[in-house]
This record gives C-alpha cells, sequence and structure tokens, in this order.
C-alpha cells in the first residue's frame, strides 16, 4: 500500500514536470506566441486568484468580495520594487514581500471583520478593497490614477508554472489536512463546529491569510508582465470576476476552479472580435449558468485520474452487459 | 459657519438621492436577504429614461419623472421575475451572482445601446433655473426640488407599507415568509411589488441626480449604489426610516470630507464608515441585536 502511494506521488511530480517542460518546449519553439503566451499567463493568474478564493469562501464559506484588493497589494509592492532594482532576484523578494503585505493586511482586515456573517462579512471584504484602490488612488508612490509602468518583465514561464502549481499543491494539501476539514466544518455549520472545540476565528483568519498571500503572489505576477497597474484594475469588477470564476467551477472543488478559469479564458478570447457585446453576453452566460446550474460545473467534486478510471470501469461494465 | 450651512444645504440634497436608492436596496433585503446589485443600474436606467424624456420628447421635469417611475417600475418587475423568482430555493451565493449578472447585464446592454459617452441633460427652463439666497448660503431651485420630490415620494412609502393591505403583506413576508404564506399571503407577488417600489424610488433618484448634476453615463450606478448601500447597512438593513437616515448621514458626511477635507477621500471615507458601524454595530443604527439560535 505504501509502495503504491509512493509510485502514485512519483506519477504526480513527474505529470507537474512533463507539463512544464512541454510548455516551454513549445516556446522555445515559437510555437507559443506572445498572443498565446498572455492567454496562459491569465489563465494562470486566474487560477491562483481563483483557488485561493476558493479557499476562502468555497471551504471555509467565508463569503469574500475584496479579493482584488488583496491582489493590488502584492502588485503594487511588487512593481515598486522591481521598478527601483531591476533584477530577476528583487522580483522574486518583491514578489514574496507583496504577498507578506497582503497576508498581513489579510490578517489585520480578517480578526475584526470575521465576526461577521454571510452577507455582512462580503460587504465589510468590498468596502476594504475599495479603501485600499482609494489609498492607492492617492498615494505618490503609486502615482495615483495614472498607475505605474513598470517596464520590465520577469514574469516567465517558469515562475508562473512554479507558483501555479505551488498554489495549487499548497491549497489542496491544507484543504485535505486536519486544518483543512477544520475550515470545512465551518462552512457546514460553524455553531457546531464550535461546539466541537474547533476555534472558528483561528481557522477563519488563516484562510484569509492563506487566501491573501496567494492572491499577492497573483497580483506580482501580473504587475511583472503586463508592465502597466493601476488602480481602477483591481476594483469592484475584478473582484467579481474571481468570484464568478469560483462559482461557476463550483464552491468547493480547485479543480473546478481550474477548469473554469480555462473556460472562461476561452469564452473571452472568442468574444475577443465582438468587443461591444462582449461583456452583454458574459452577463447573460452567468445569469443563464446561476439559473440552470447554481452549484456550478464541478459542484464540489474534484476532477482526478480515478474519477476517469471509474467512469471508464461503468462503460466496460456496461459494454460486458451488452455482450 | 455659513460654509458650515452651505454643505449642510449641499449635503440634504445629496443625502435625499442616496436615502431614495437605499430604500430600494433596504425593503429587498428584508424581505429576501438579497443584496441587489443591479438596484444601482435600475437607477441608471432611470437617468437615461428622464433624459431621453426631456431631450427627445420635450417633457417637463415632473412628467418624465412620473415615465422614468413607471419604465422602472416595470422594469424591476421583469428582472425579479426573470433572474431571481427561479432562484427563491437555491443558495444565497448563487442569488447574489444572479444579480452581479443582472447588473453587468444593465450596464453593458445600456452602453450597447447608447455608446458609452456621458451625455449632460438638456438645460432647465422657467423657475428650476433660480437660486434663493438666505444670508449667505445659496439654495438652488434644483436643491428644493430634489428634498421636495423625496420627501413625497418617502411619505407616500410610508403610507403604503404602514396603512395598506399590501404594505401590511411585505411586513408579513420579511418577518416570516412561511408563516406569511400560511396566513395566505402570496408571497410571490408581495416580493414583486417590494421590488416594484424599490425601483421606482431608483428611477426617480436617477432623473433627479441627472437635473442635479447634469451628467450621465452608463457606468454611474455602480459608485451611487454601493454608497447607497452603505447607507441602508447604516440606518439598519431592513429598516425604513433606518435608510433614509443612513442616506442623509452619508450624503452630509461626503460633502462634509469633500468641502474641508481632500475631496479625492470622499468615498474611501464612506466605506471607512461602512467597516466601523460593522465592527462596533453590524445591526446599524436602528437594528436589532438577533441572538443566535441552534
Amino acid at each position: 500500500m505504501n509502495k503504491l502511494a509512493e509510485i502514485k506521488g512519483i506519477k504526480k511530480w513527474f505529470a507537474l514536470l512533463l507539463t512544464y517542460v512541454i510548455v516551454q518546449l513549445l516556446v522555445s519553439l515559437n510555437i507559443i506566441n506572445d498572443y498565446i503566451m498572455a492567454t496562459i499567463t491569465t489563465i494562470c493568474i486566474n487560477i491562483i486568484l481563483a483557488v485561493s478564493l476558493n479557499l476562502i469562501t468555497g471551504f471555509t464559506g467565508q463569503f469574500s468580495l475584496g479579493h482584488a484588493g488583496f491582489m493590488s497589494i502584492g502588485a503594487y509592492t511588487c512593481a515598486i520594487i522591481i521598478m527601483r532594482y531591476p533584477s530577476p532576484l528583487s522580483f522574486i523578494i518583491g514578489l514574496f514581500l507583496g504577498a507578506i503585505l497582503a497576508a498581513l493586511l489579510g490578517f489585520i482586515v480578517g480578526l475584526p471583520t470575521l465576526r461577521l456573517r454571510g452577507d455582512y462579512l462580503a460587504i465589510a471584504t468590498l468596502g476594504m478593497a475599495e479603501i485600499i484602490r482609494f489609498v492607492f488612488l492617492n498615494l505618490d508612490i503609486t502615482n495615483g490614477a495614472a498607475g505605474l509602468f513598470v517596464g520590465v518583465q520577469y514574469t516567465n514561464w517558469l515562475w508562473l508554472y512554479v507558483f501555479t502549481a505551488g498554489t495549487v499543491i499548497l491549497i489542496t494539501n491544507f484543504v485535505n489536512s486536519s486544518h483543512g476539514r477544520a475550515c470545512i466544518s465551518i462552512r457546514e455549520d460553524e455553531i457546531a463546529a464550535e461546539a466541537m472545540g474547533i476555534n472558528t476565528t483561528k481557522y477563519k483568519v488563516i484562510a484569509f491569510i492563506i487566501g491573501a498571500f496567494c492572491a499577492g503572489i497573483a497580483g506580482a505576477l501580473y504587475a511583472s508582465y503586463f508592465y502597466f497597474i493601476k488602480p481602477d484594475l483591481f476594483g469592484f469588477l475584478k473582484s467579481i470576476d474571481i468570484l464568478v470564476i469560483v462559482v461557476l467551477g463550483g464552491l468547493g472543488s480547485i479543480s473546478g476552479s481550474i477548469l473554469a478559469a480555462f473556460l472562461l479564458a476561452i469564452i473571452s478570447s472568442l468574444l475577443q472580435s465582438f468587443p461591444e457585446i462582449r461583456m452583454v453576453i458574459y452577463s447573460v452566460l452567468l445569469i443563464v449558468i446561476m439559473l440552470f446550474r447554481p452549484q456550478g460545473i464541478m459542484g464540489s467534486k474534484e476532477l482526478s485520474l480515478s474519477a476517469f478510471k471509474s467512469l471508464g470501469s461503468i462503460f466496460e461494465r456496461k459494454n460486458g452487459g451488452e455482450r | 459657519m455659513e460654509q458650515f450651512l452651505q454643505q449642510i444645504v449641499n449635503g440634504v440634497s445629496l443625502g435625499s438621492i442616496y436615502a431614495l436608492i437605499a430604500l430600494g436596496y433596504t425593503m429587498v433585503y428584508g424581505i429576501i436577504k438579497l443584496i441587489n446589485f443591479a438596484h444601482g443600474d435600475i437607477y441608471m436606467l432611470g437617468a437615461y429614461i428622464g433624459y431621453f424624456c426631456m431631450t427627445y420628447f420635450h417633457l417637463g421635469v415632473i412628467p418624465s419623472l412620473l415615465i422614468a417611475m413607471a419604465i422602472c417600475t416595470l422594469l424591476g418587475v421583469i428582472i425579479e421575475r426573470i433572474a431571481y423568482k427561479p432562484l427563491r430555493n437555491a443558495t444565497r451565493i448563487a442569488v447574489l451572482i444572479t444579480a452581479i449578472g443582472v447588473s453587468l447585464f444593465l450596464e453593458y446592454g445600456t452602453m450597447f445601446f447608447v455608446k458609452a459617452n456621458v451625455r449632460s441633460y438638456p438645460p432647465l427652463k422657467g423657475i428650476l433655473t433660480h437660486s434663493f439666497k438666505l444670508g449667505s448660503i445659496v439654495v438652488t431651485a434644483q436643491q428644493i426640488l430634489i428634498v421636495c420630490i423625496t420627501i413625497i415620494l418617502m411619505a407616500f412609502l410610508q403610507f403604503i407599507v404602514k396603512r395598506t393591505r399590501i404594505g401590511k403583506a411585505m411586513r408579513a413576508v420579511s418577518l416570516d415568509r412561511d408563516a406569511a404564506e400560511l396566513m395566505g399571503i402570496n408571497v410571490d407577488n408581495t416580493i414583486s411589488f417590494t421590488f416594484a417600489l424599490g425601483s421606482a424610488l431608483a428611477g426617480a433618484a436617477g432623473i433627479l441626480v441627472g437635473i442635479y448634476y447634469n451628467s450621465i453615463n452608463p457606468l454611474m450606478g455602480i459608485l451611487p449604489g454601493l454608497k447607497a448601500f452603505v447607507a441602508a447597512v447604516f440606518g439598519g438593513i431592513g429598516i425604513i426610516p433606518g435608510a433614509m437616515i443612513g442616506g442623509y448621514f452619508i450624503g452630509t458626511v461626503e460633502v462634509m470630507v469633500a468641502g474641508y477635507g481632500n475631496s479625492m477621500f470622499k468615498d474611501a471615507v464612506v466605506f471607512a464608515i461602512l467597516i466601523l458601524i460593522l465592527i462596533v454595530k453590524p445591526s446599524g443604527l436602528l437594528g436589532k441585536e438577533t441572538k443566535e439560535k441552534v
């Protein structure tokens, strides 16, 4: 049994490495051009944001409408540092500093507001993100509404992949740990969880800190790939965008979030040629999906290889029956 | 002192508009516990309908106001029937996402039809161009119009909610939906009626803001919508007098911050108030503490 787990673990790492090598090869061979790479970058950043928000909203059940605020902190911190000291090392330092600052803010905001429930928490986090945006709009160091022109690009496929895979692995492992189960129990019934001896505030704050940390990383990656950031990029609409990915994929499903990030990127690039009607179609899609499948694509299930296998065995059995 | 009084006058005019929008939020939240994000966009549509009535049909302010209110009422009911009613028993988050979808649809749908550019209201005629001086305080006729219409509408709303059968049904449904249904109240119609009332008030606020600020655009509803929601939370969400008080308070604070401090920070202050009130007294100024039940 141990051996099997070992083999499975090795297989997983091998698959991760293989994905990286294949895409890197395609980039080197120029099969993936700049346009496709920009789409891939958007997808990766969205995966980080969605998976981390899924930890807060999907697994812990705390409704947050301020994820873009955490993202903007990472983006601005990293941008300011790499504009002063443009080097790959300072990119990594800026990225982690941004993520830590975002996590710190997650902690500061989390402690008092997490006493709130449901809609009130959503509104408080929304207010928090708006305040962050207004602060960035008024500071000198962030250049106000005009935004910052970063000018250097350090985000490449290596860093993108490392951090995306890192976030997914971190959050998957967290959710599957005893801490993760504590978070899920808070989502299911907060009072019952408390009665079982779970320190609900502690776990809510932990979820917020991890979520904010990852959002900070996503912001830093964004800032050093797309050259240019301004406060309006991280407004209410961005938070909604992230939430839509999470809900579309299914609250409490990490693979659902990843799937939805891909799906939305495909939809939005298909609609690229109709800029005027694009947001209208997007919003109608949103309404229709909510009306007909409110639990999202995956519900709270996970997509995995074993799921395919069991599907396959059902299929085989059916075939066998016919024979 | 005079400057202070002048700011109060300006604050009350702006506060009236926030109060009108906040009433719709608070009623809808009170009855189905939904933050209706599309409410700010109904207000935007009200402004556009008023603009078209006044520019292309050369109607006066009051007829345009009534038309805008009527069309917004209809829209509110249609939105409720199509987008929210099928989700009556779904999770809260699903309904909220739908509300956001409706909001985006109204914003970008309007943008598609009328284009994104800012439009300005036609110049007002007659008595509405006057302004009155009380000492050194200037009160424009538009401000008087805004405050008067707001007070009339609020009185009318109070009458409906407190003195009519449908108002009684609204109060009953917001107290306990299942029990109200058992008493023979048609819950669906009552909810639709609530949306109708709220949308009519938002439509009125839209046209008043068009007259006051004289410029409208398809995304104008987002920020006032959020601020009106803050006003509703401040007064105690679900409580009608609370929304009025909250609206006037937020409007006055905003004008004061812009007048005495930095106008760039006026929006941040509103949200800081929100977080503060949520931490200190989440149920709002007039709200009652509710005990948690297992």
